[in-house]
């Protein structure tokens, strides 16, 4: 039954906070790591014309997305010298204020984990196929796009 | 030849459902395929889509039986 894919990205709804705790605790036994990186993406409650975004629903073309987060994993790996990786994205309806992205990378000293972590941010997003759906309080919506 | 057409996004919205299976004529291009469904559905902003074939990127293939065709609006992931 179970997939052999390395890690599983997608969670359904927001990034709860105790998630970060929780992976930084995690880490604690892995004493060669001197430095983590760690971004975290949170929605937004922009207005545009007048109307203030709520909410945010994402979804994706997930077979493409996890082989896609695989790659982009795979190139993070041979490019930095990272100890490990990890990242969440979420799926569905994430409100205003609340966590979607989570991008956590350790490593020896920190040069490597900063850039590996910006590495992820920037080739999640531009190559990544998910889609956001920007709700506003008055329940219409419009589609985000990344700049 | 059959393909499997699967609409994301804006684009699933326009189309009004999130896939379908079509029957084509042979040497049809993905560029015709895209022209077609985009003034059948009345797509907008055709420039920005791109399109996937078997979750590949590369569109410079020629479509085959059973392929599937992703119709992917701009990503907004983060």
């Amino acid at each position: 039954m179970e997939k052999k894919k390395p890690k599983k990205v997608f969670v359904q709804g927001a990034i709860p906070p105790e998630k970060i705790a929780n992976s930084i605790a995690n880490h604690q036994s892995k004493t060669n790591i001197g430095a983590h990186s760690i971004f975290l993406g949170q929605i937004r409650a922009d207005t545009i014309d007048g109307k203030t975004v709520s909410a945010i629903d994402y979804s994706a073309y997930e077979e493409m997305a996890e082989n896609a987060f695989h790659e982009i994993r795979e190139a993070a790996f041979s490019k930095f010298d990272i100890t490990c990786a990890h990242i969440y994205h979420s799926l569905g309806k994430v409100k205003a204020g609340e966590l979607c992205f989570f991008v956590f990378t350790s490593s020896a000293h920190r040069k490597n984990a900063i850039e590996a972590c910006n590495y992820f941010v920037e080739e999640i997003k531009a190559k990544v196929p998910i889609f956001g759906k920007e709700i506003f309080k008055d329940e219409t919506h419009q589609w985000k796009v990344n700049n | 030849m059959k393909v499997n057409l699967k609409y994301f996004g804006m684009i699933a919205e326009s189309v009004g459902k999130t896939e379908e299976v079509l029957e084509l004529g042979e040497n049809i291009s993905l560029e015709e395929l895209k022209a077609r469904q985009v003034q059948k559905h009345n797509i907008a902003d055709p420039e920005s889509i791109q399109l996937a074939v078997n979750q590949d990127l590369n569109t410079e293939v020629e479509l085959k039986d059973d392929d599937e065709v992703a119709f992917l609006p701009p990503f907004a992931g983060g």
